[in-house]
This record gives C-alpha cells, structure tokens and sequence, in this order.
C-alpha cells in the first residue's frame, strides 16, 4: 500500500481512564476512500476510541498519526488546524440548541473562513440540500424529530469540506428506512466529496452495507480481536465472539455482558 | 469535501490557481456552459448565477450543457454553482445536461432539490392588543392555579412527612438542606456584615451632626432585624439555590428524568419540590438571624473605630432599642421568602424547555422572579405591618 494511500495510522495505542484500560494493542490504518468500521458490543470502547482520534481523550501510550504527523505530539493550536480536516457526527447531532440549523452549519464556516454572508449563506444553503434538510434551515434543533437532527449534524460535519468523516452511531435511534436512506446517503457523500469515512456502529445491516473494511474490539480482553470488512469477518470470522457478534447470536461467550457493561 | 482534481487535464502542479470563471457558448443544442480555474470556496468560487445570465435562446434549443474541461479543482462551491446554474437552467426552460460534469459532482447535484424548498416558518402570527391582553390574562390564572396547586400538593406532602407517612427521601432533604443552610453562612455573613458596617458609617457621619452618635445602635439594629437582612439574604438565596433548583429540574426535564419519575408514578412534588421548597423554608429564617446577627456585628465593629462608646454600652443601647417584635417580623417574613423563592424555582425548572439553551433561561427567570417577588412580598408586608400597627 502506497504511503500516500493511508490516512490515519493507529500504532499500539492504549486507552484507558486511571488504572481501568479501556482498550490497548490498537493498531490499524485508516486508507484513503474506505469506510472503516469500528465494532464491537456495547462498552467496548469503541467511541473511546473514536474520541481520542478526533482529539477529545489523549491515549495513555502509542501514536496516531494523522497524515504522517503524531496527532497527539503537536500543540494544542496544530491539533485545531488538523482537526479542520475532520468532520464529526455525534450521536445525538449535537446541534447547539440556541441556535438555528442554518446557524448550526454556518458558524464552522464564518469562524474558519473569512466569506461574506450571502457565500455562507449560499453555502449553508448547499450543505443541508445534500442532506434534504433545505426546508430546516430557520428551524431550532428542538423542533426538528431526531433524524432530522442527524442530517443536520451530518450537514455540519461537512461544513468545512473535511476529507475524514466520524460517525459515532449514525443510524441508532432511526427506524429501518430512514437507517437505510443514510447508509445512501453517506455512501453518496462518500463518492461525491471523496471522503474517507470512520463510522462506529453495531448496527449490522447497516455495517455490511456501506463498510469495507473494519476492526473488532473486544469488550473481555480489551484489545482488538479481528481486522477486516465486515461482511468478510461475516463470512470467514472463525473466532467466537466475533462469530456471535455478526450472527446476533445471544449465547457466545456468556460473560461478555456483564464484563462489558462495567466500561464506559 | 476534498478538493478533488479532475484527471483529464494534466496541467503543471507549479502553475499557480487560477481564479474560477465562467463563460457561455453556442452548442449545436443550445448555450453550454464552460467553466475553467480551480473551483474553491477560498478563491471565490461561490459565485452567483441566475436565469438572467443566459441570453435568449435561439429557437429550436433544447439543453444548457456543462463544458468542465478547463477546471483544475473542485469543492462545494463548484456544486453550489451548479445548483444555480440547474435551476437557471429550467427557469428558462432548457433541459440541465450533465453529462460533461465529473462523476462524483453528479452523484452530488443529483442529491440536492430541484429548487431551494422555501424555508419552513416557525407558527408565528402577529397577535392583537385584546388577543395579547387575552394570553396574558389566562397565562396568569393558569400560573397562578398550578403555582398554588403545587403549594398545595408541598404543604400536604410536609404534613404527611410531620407524621412519618411522607414519601420523600431524608437523603434528598439533608443534602437540599445542607445546600440551602450551612453551605451558605459564609456568604451570607459577608454580605450581611459588610451591610452593617456600611449601615453603621453612613448613620454616624450623619447622626454625628446632631450628638446623637448612640443611636446608630438602633438604626442598624432596627434595620437589620427588620428588613435589610431578610432581604439581602433572600436575594442571596434567590441566586444561589433558585437559580440552582431551576438548573436542575430543568436539565432532569431535558433528561427525561421527570418523565421517567412520571411513568413510575413517583409524585415529583414529594421527590423533587417538597425536599427543596423545606429546606429553603426551614433554613431561611435561620439563615436571617444569622445575617441579622453578624450585620450588627459589623456596625458593631464600625462604630468601634468611630465613636466613643464602651463596647459594653453598645450592646446594652442595642438590646434596648431593638425590641423583640423586629425579630419576629423579620423572622416570619424569612420564611415566607423562602417558600417563595423555593416554589418559583421549581415552578420555573418544571416548565422549562428541554434545550441547553432552556436551562439558562429557566435559571435566569427563577432568579430575576426571586428577587422581583421578595422585593414585592417586603412592600406588602410593609402595608400589612403599618396596618396591624407592628
């Protein structure tokens, strides 16, 4: 693989908060143009992971190399520059309810580039058309349903034409169809904005879907299990867990519950 | 969106950006349009395009083509002249051919409406002086039946609780008195000490002209007992814990806390309300003789530097001239402050909306009503005072 063709480098990084590790051995490399699947069942600490490479929890050890440059060894005022390359989908939206969805999508846009009104305007305008939000525009977060809210998120996120998207469960809470409309939607985003997109999700239909490539986080041992898209791992997974995991099976390994719901 | 640079033409990496523009031909179907330069929002490639910029066209023409061959880097602002350009386009009723464009600018223009939707209007209609009128009135009967219902529902719950029977947590009432008691003497004291002080300094500056210096032991006794302290420490406490209580219930609210004590059927005014409004009823008129207490310590110590008078003497000229009725005054009217601001708070919190952004309001409202009702309540019971003859 060429050097070029990898985003991000995750090396041997360890998460945890005090003495309780979250995750350690994590290691993967995200490639220019893949969707990358971050999976595991509940309280594994796939958002945890998630948050330390958008910037919000440092790890304890190992590098993340954004492009090359060790994320977490710059300073503060670097750290923002990179993150101008990220675009972020919250779980819930995280729309800030004071203000409008349009104010929501325009505020990354005024504060990082120095455009007139009626361009941010034009641009706020064209970022909620690609997510069918055109009608919201003068709407608060409080009076939109909560898939609106994550469009509008979504259209926030690519405010500032990032080239690497994080979805941190983009379809849970939605209803089968309006799930499916979003995996369109970011696969459509994907290939129209050229975007390398890192979702973290349990929701299979939806992983099998638009992921091609992926990791497997295990809540028991605490470190990755399995490397691979999701419909391989599907296929070809020979270990249990994660043969459970992709097959909803309720049985294998029966301590993972209780284990997994103490992190996080 | 990455700048995405299209593959067909090879041009120089060195060549500097040029500037988007755009021009307009006459194909063999009609106008096609050719852009050229890198189109970025950085070099102002959000430009605006209307039906007004395409001529007439020419009897028998069909479509507007795309001729993209002269762009060396794209991003959303290229899409957004698209937009534009598509819907110029079928204003003037010309078929938008796409052909020409990059893929992936397809895939994207193919995501967004035919036209901006006009934007969704919140309900807001211009109400008339006797519909506003009407609101208002029916707003303030409405506020007044569930404030007095909920008082009603507190002061039940606070008899159940005298005979043992109540369901409210004595965990929830110690930590709520806590916070509305002890955790407050420190400021309270402040205040009320630095009031005294002041009330003492500006009393003997001008007592001072007329030999009367003695008497500044009853000016601040008098006042502070009857109502600078009680005052000053229910505006305090309107601050502190009704702005707090406001916070919290409204954030539970957001939470769904409040629905989910609902659905259990657990009665929020003995687990939320009667905890909060007791404490503060309970400790308020505590926390007034402290304050009345500590503001004639600080006259005390003013009076001191400034006149000439035994400490001893002080005190006696105080006990003399504060009649015991000043306490029971000022004592009664704490509670009732307290009751007040405790029930606004939590009838403010309750009603609060479930945004960030509705916890401040709910927080500054219950402080602001506080304050505006104490000040109000003292004025009343000012009349009634003069009234009774107290």
């Amino acid at each position: 693989m060429a050097e070029s063709d990898t985003l991000i480098s995750v090396r041997d990084v360890e998460l945890s908060f005090g003495p309780k590790i979250i995750q350690q051995n994590v290691s993967f490399d995200l490639r220019r143009g893949s969707i990358f699947a971050v999976m595991g069942g509940s309280g594994c600490g796939k958002s945890t992971l998630l948050k330390s490479m958008i910037g919000l929890l440092r790890p304890t050890t190992g590098k993340i190399l954004v492009g090359g440059e060790d994320y977490w060894a710059q300073n503060e005022h670097r750290r923002t520059q990179i993150n101008h390359r990220f675009g972020v989908l919250f779980q819930s939206g995280a729309l800030w309810s004071s203000m409008t969805v349009g104010e929501n999508v325009a505020l990354p846009i005024e504060m990082f580039s120095s455009q007139p009104p009626d361009v941010v305007r034009k641009l706020v305008e064209l970022k909620l058309g690609l997510v069918g939000m055109e009608q919201a525009i003068d709407l608060f977060p409080s009076e939109i349903s909560g898939g609106m809210r994550k469009r509008a998120g979504l259209a926030r996120a690519i405010a500032l034409d990032p080239d690497i998207l994080f979805f941190d469960e983009p379809s849970a809470g939605l209803d089968p169809i309006t799930s499916a409309r979003l995996d369109d939607l970011i696969l459509t985003l994907r290939d129209g904005l050229g975007a390398t997109i890192v979702i973290v999700s349990h929701e299979l239909p939806s992983l099998f879907t638009i992921a091609d490539d992926g990791i497997f986080l295990d809540a028991v041992t605490h470190q990755p299990i399995a490397h691979g898209s999701p419909r391989d791992l599907r296929d070809h997974s020979t270990i249990p867990e994660v043969m459970a995991f992709m097959n909803r099976a309720s049985t294998i390994p029966p301590t993972d519950e209780t284990k997994a719901d103490q992190h996080v | 969106m990455t700048q995405q640079t299209d593959p067909s033409p090879p041009t120089a990496p060195a060549e500097p950006a040029a500037r988007p523009a755009w021009s307009l031909q006459t194909g063999p179907h009609g106008p096609c349009l050719s852009v050229r330069g890198a189109w970025t929002v950085p070099h102002g490639g959000v430009m605006p395009f209307t039906a007004a910029d395409i001529p007439p066209p020419p009897p028998g023409a069909t479509s507007l083509s795309m001729d993209t061959t002269g762009i060396t880097a794209w991003d959303s602002s290229f899409i957004s002249f698209l937009w534009e350009a598509k819907q110029a386009a079928a204003s003037a009723g010309l078929a938008f051919e796409q052909d020409g464009l990059p893929a992936p600018a397809q895939r994207l223009l193919a995501l967004l409406p035919p036209n901006p939707a006009p934007p969704a209007r919140h309900n807001s209609h211009k109400q008339n002086l006797l519909e506003k009128t009407g609101d208002l009135t029916l707003g303030t009967l409405n506020e007044t039946g569930v404030a007095a219902s909920l008082a009603l529902d507190t002061t039940r719950g606070a008899l159940q609780a005298l005979h043992g029977k109540s369901r409210m947590r004595t965990k929830d009432l110690i930590t709520d008195l806590w916070n509305a008691g002890p955790n407050a003497l420190l400021i309270v004291g402040v205040v009320n000490f630095l009031i005294g002080a002041i009330l003492a300094f500006v009393g003997l500056v001008e007592l001072r002209r007329f030999a009367a210096e003695i008497y500044v032991t009853n000016l601040v006794g008098i006042a502070c007992a009857r109502e600078i302290s009680a005052i000053m420490t229910a505006i305090i406490m309107a601050g502190r814990t009704g702005g707090a209580y406001a916070a919290r219930i409204a954030t539970m609210l957001g939470n769904e806390e409040i629905d989910a004590l609902q659905v259990f059927g657990i009665p929020i005014s003995s687990y939320i309300l009667l905890p909060a409004i007791l404490s503060l009823s309970l400790m308020m008129p505590l926390l007034y003789l402290y304050g009345t207490l500590i503001g004639i310590l600080g006259g005390f110590v003013v009076s001191m530097s400034m006149m000439d008078v035994s400490p001893v003497g002080y005190w006696i000229s105080t006990v003399n001239g504060v009649e015991l009725k000043e306490f029971v005054f000022g004592f009664i009217k704490a509670f009732f402050f307290g009751s007040f601001i405790a029930l606004a708070a939590c009838r403010v919190g309750l009603k609060a909306g479930r945004s960030a952004a509705d916890v401040g309001i709910a927080a500054t409202r219950a402080v602001v009503i506080g304050i505006v009702g104490i000040i109000a309540m003292d004025a009343v019971f000012a009349v009634m005072a003069n009234a009774l003859g107290i």
